[in-house]
């Protein structure tokens, strides 16, 4: 580099259990200026999407990783060079001659930008952008391609900024050309249906699974997340024995007592007490009495805790999915504490602020499926935890009440459901009844002074 | 064989037709003893009398439910629009009730409309337009737009045999300035066939009209061979025609007259990167109109219509692709 050090950008370890993560967007490119901190690229795991800030300020020389493609934790992402570094390889744009005939002026990688360079002007180095697949190849190049078997980025480009026209890989074929790609499938007949394209490209971690649409369907690709769910779900159902018990609360007081700190809590500490933190807050409390309804089957041995990091289900503002954030020691959380807590991982969660281990480690979870008026669900267990709680709307209803004679009347009250959905294997019934029944006194009786 | 203008070809075709068929007959306005507005029925009504070339009022809707009320009865109208601009006062008698009748009765309805259009000499916005995609998009209307005489003789003796409503677009601006060869004998130009009207390899010209002649100028100032498919009529149109050569050059400029939004040329690139995305080489590019009324001015009618220039600046751009 021409003036500053080099930092190496790396795929960061985003907790223990991640091993590899996959680009899914470069927000600087090669020639711009980044601070230190600043957002440089957004990537995917299996378990959050998240944003990587640059580890220093500086010009980003090189960018080694392609939008899309997944690699190991380590696995040097960017170049980071100070500032006035010139670019290791002039930016993608316009693409160069093809490798071929570059072979002899390509610079070797890693170490392209060569020390004498003028800072100004950048080397103009070919690079073989066509080596990764990035040059233009036209749909009439891709199906001749494909058809003799060619990688189009080993043909020369007459054509606008480099590109291979049909004209040149027609004359690349009439040359011979194609008996020279090694061991090329020859098909020489075209194929009825286009041939999937060429492996020029670096493979993904995981080979698709080759599938057609019907007519009147599109495909599109599971995004990580997606694809992290759907494994979740399928290996939860198959580990845990899932029953769901529901039990009927009366919140007419909490509804009372959070309309009156809802003032308060805005005005004081600019948050909102929401039924969500109640409820927390009532949990966790209860869940120190039922400790395997917070514990674990692992191996032949049952696990307890002597805290509750407690999971909330939360949607992904663009609907795409659902991520489980962990508010951690829920047990010294007040409900101030607690509407707080669940705030800032809601917050985080939607911003993609999330890092791994902020899902990880939960001891139960809460899911709220009520928000769109249902009365009832079979939540899934996220695993390897005991249990999950579900609440639902609060509906006004009828309900029988005891008067101040002791004599039945209707009054009406905020009624809403609780499921708890919990692994039989170690959690029974009656255990789980009466976990429900505790829980329903303690919303049913908050008391003004509790917190 | 004789060498004839378009004008004179469309005319000869015409008065043949009603020689050789007593139910073929002319309505419009001035087409009688003034010859038409531009001369194309000159001379009928001395040789077919006032009962087969009628003066009408000046009334479009009249003129098109008249001919569509004598198709249904069996007769063979060529009705005449003093300029095809005028024809959106007939919109309701071609769209509603002639376009429909075969789907909804089953009874044909053929006549001829036949439509004056384009621009080139400072019509403005009343005497120049060319309408045609408005048409084609009404199912169960035809429309033809020949571009040298010897099919637009073969075109209206096609549209007058045919049992629909046939829009027969004559471009204003080759009436006297095209001659060509014209056979003499009664001869049938396919509706729906275009014409290679210059063979090619390295990209295709789709287009009409009186684009077709625009096309040629420019193809001669590249340094490439260039393919001018001529559609000579765009509903029904040559889709084969137009795939074979775009499988053959790969690169594709669609060219009109017409205005570019909801212009025809959008129907063929569409239908291009439908079916042969897999041989294009370059993205299909248009050039059209610009999306405004036509001009007076001279200069802003030329800056309007596609000259030689625009279409050659859009065939490097191709060729460089």
């Amino acid at each position: 580099m021409a003036t500053g050090t080099a930092v190496d950008v790396v795929m960061p370890q985003m907790g223990v259990s991640v091993s590899e993560g996959t680009i899914t967007k470069w927000l600087k490119q090669v020639g711009d200026s980044v601070e230190a901190d600043e957002t440089l690229l957004e990537i995917s795991t299996d378990k959050v999407d998240t944003e990587v800030p640059s580890p220093a300020s500086g010009v980003v020389t090189e960018i080694l990783v392609q939008e899309g493609e997944t690699v190991a934790v380590g696995t040097v992402l960017a170049r980071l060079g100070g500032e006035g570094s010139a670019p290791a390889a002039p930016a993608p744009e316009p693409p160069t001659q093809p490798a071929a005939e570059a072979s002899t002026a390509a610079a070797t990688e890693g170490d392209a930008a060569p020390e004498n360079a003028a800072p100004a002007a950048p080397a103009p180095a070919q690079a073989a952008p066509s080596e990764n697949g990035k040059s233009f190849v036209s749909p009439v190049v891709a199906r001749i391609a494909a058809e003799h078997g060619i990688d189009p980025s080993r043909v020369p480009g007459t054509g606008s900024g480099g590109r291979v026209t049909k004209r040149d890989i027609q004359a690349f074929i009439d040359a011979g050309g194609a008996a020279q790609q090694q061991a090329a499938p020859a098909a020489p007949a075209a194929p009825a249906a286009p041939a999937p394209p060429a492996p020029a490209a670096p493979a993904p971690a995981a080979a698709p699974v080759q599938v057609a649409a019907n007519a009147g369907e599109t495909l599109e690709p599971m995004s990580a997340m997606r694809r992290g769910i759907a494994e979740h779900m399928r290996r939860s159902l198959d580990t845990s024995a899932h029953v769901t018990s529901a039990i009927e609360v009366d919140m007419s007081k909490v509804v009372g007592i959070r309309e009156k700190l809802k003032k308060e809590y805005q005005a004081s500490y600019g948050v909102n007490p929401t039924y969500l933190a109640f409820i927390a807050r009532a949990t966790t409390e209860t869940l120190r009495d039922y400790p395997w309804v917070n514990g674990e089957i692992r191996g032949d041995q049952i696990v307890t805790r002597s805290f509750v990091n407690l999971g909330f289900a939360v949607e992904l503002a663009d609907g795409k999915g659902l991520i489980v954030p962990v508010v951690k020691n829920a047990e010294m959380l007040n409900l101030l504490g607690m509407a707080k807590a669940i705030a800032d991982i809601a917050k985080r969660a939607r911003d993609k602020q999330l890092t791994p281990d902020d899902v990880a480690g939960g001891s139960f979870t809460i899911t709220n499926p009520g928000g769109y008026g249902t009365f009832h669900g079979t939540p899934v267990i996220s695993q390897p935890q005991a249990g999950i709680l579900g609440t639902y709307a609060i509906v006004k209803r009828p309900w029988v009440i005891a008067d101040e004679n002791g004599a039945d009347a209707i009054a009406i009250r905020s009624i809403m459901n609780l499921t708890l959905t919990y692994d039989h294997r170690l959690v029974d019934g009656a255990y789980a009844g009466r976990f429900l029944r505790d829980l329903r006194g303690r919303l049913q009786g908050w008391g003004e002074s509790d917190y | 064989m004789a060498e004839k203008t378009y004008l004179q070809a469309i005319s000869d075709g015409l008065r043949g037709e009603m020689r050789r068929d007593k139910r073929v007959f002319v309505l419009g306005e001035d087409v009688g003893v003034y010859g038409g507005a531009f001369k194309v029925t000159l001379g009928f009504q001395e040789e077919f009398g006032s009962w087969r070339v009628i003066d009408t009022p000046l009334s479009e809707t009249a003129i098109v439910a008249g001919a569509t009320g004598a198709a249904l009865m069996g007769m063979r109208p060529v009705a005449e629009m003093q300029f095809a601009d005028f024809v959106s006062c007939a919109w309701d008698h071609l769209v509603t009730v002639a376009a429909k009748q075969r789907w909804r009765a089953g009874t044909p309805v053929p006549f001829v409309l036949r439509l004056p259009s384009g621009g080139g000499f400072s019509g403005g916005p009343f005497h120049s337009q060319n309408p045609e995609s408005s048409f084609a998009h009404i199912p169960g209307l035809k429309c033809v737009c020949p571009a040298t005489p010897e099919d637009a003789k073969g075109l209206i003796i096609s549209a007058i045999e045919d049992p629909n409503p046939v829009l027969f677009f004559e471009h204003k601006h080759l009436y006297r300035r095209i001659k060509g060869e014209v056979p003499d004998e009664r001869y049938l130009t396919p509706i729906g066939q275009a014409r290679i009207h210059q063979e090619g390899d390295d990209l295709t010209v789709v287009t009409w009209g009186a684009m077709v002649y625009t096309a040629t100028e420019a193809a001669k100032t590249v340094d490439a061979s260039v393919e001018i498919v001529d559609l000579r009529t765009i509903m029904p149109w040559d889709k084969e025609a137009v795939l074979a050569s775009v499988r053959k050059t790969s690169k594709v400029l669609v060219l009109h007259e017409d205005t570019r939004t909801g212009g025809f040329g959008g129907e063929i690139a569409a239908t291009i990167a439908e079916e042969a995305f897999e041989d294009l080489d370059a993205p299909v590019k248009r050039v059209t109109a610009p999306d405004t009324p036509v001009p007076f001015s001279p200069v802003l009618e030329k800056a309007f219509i596609p000259q030689v220039d625009d279409v050659a600046r859009a065939l490097k751009e191709l060729i460089d692709y």
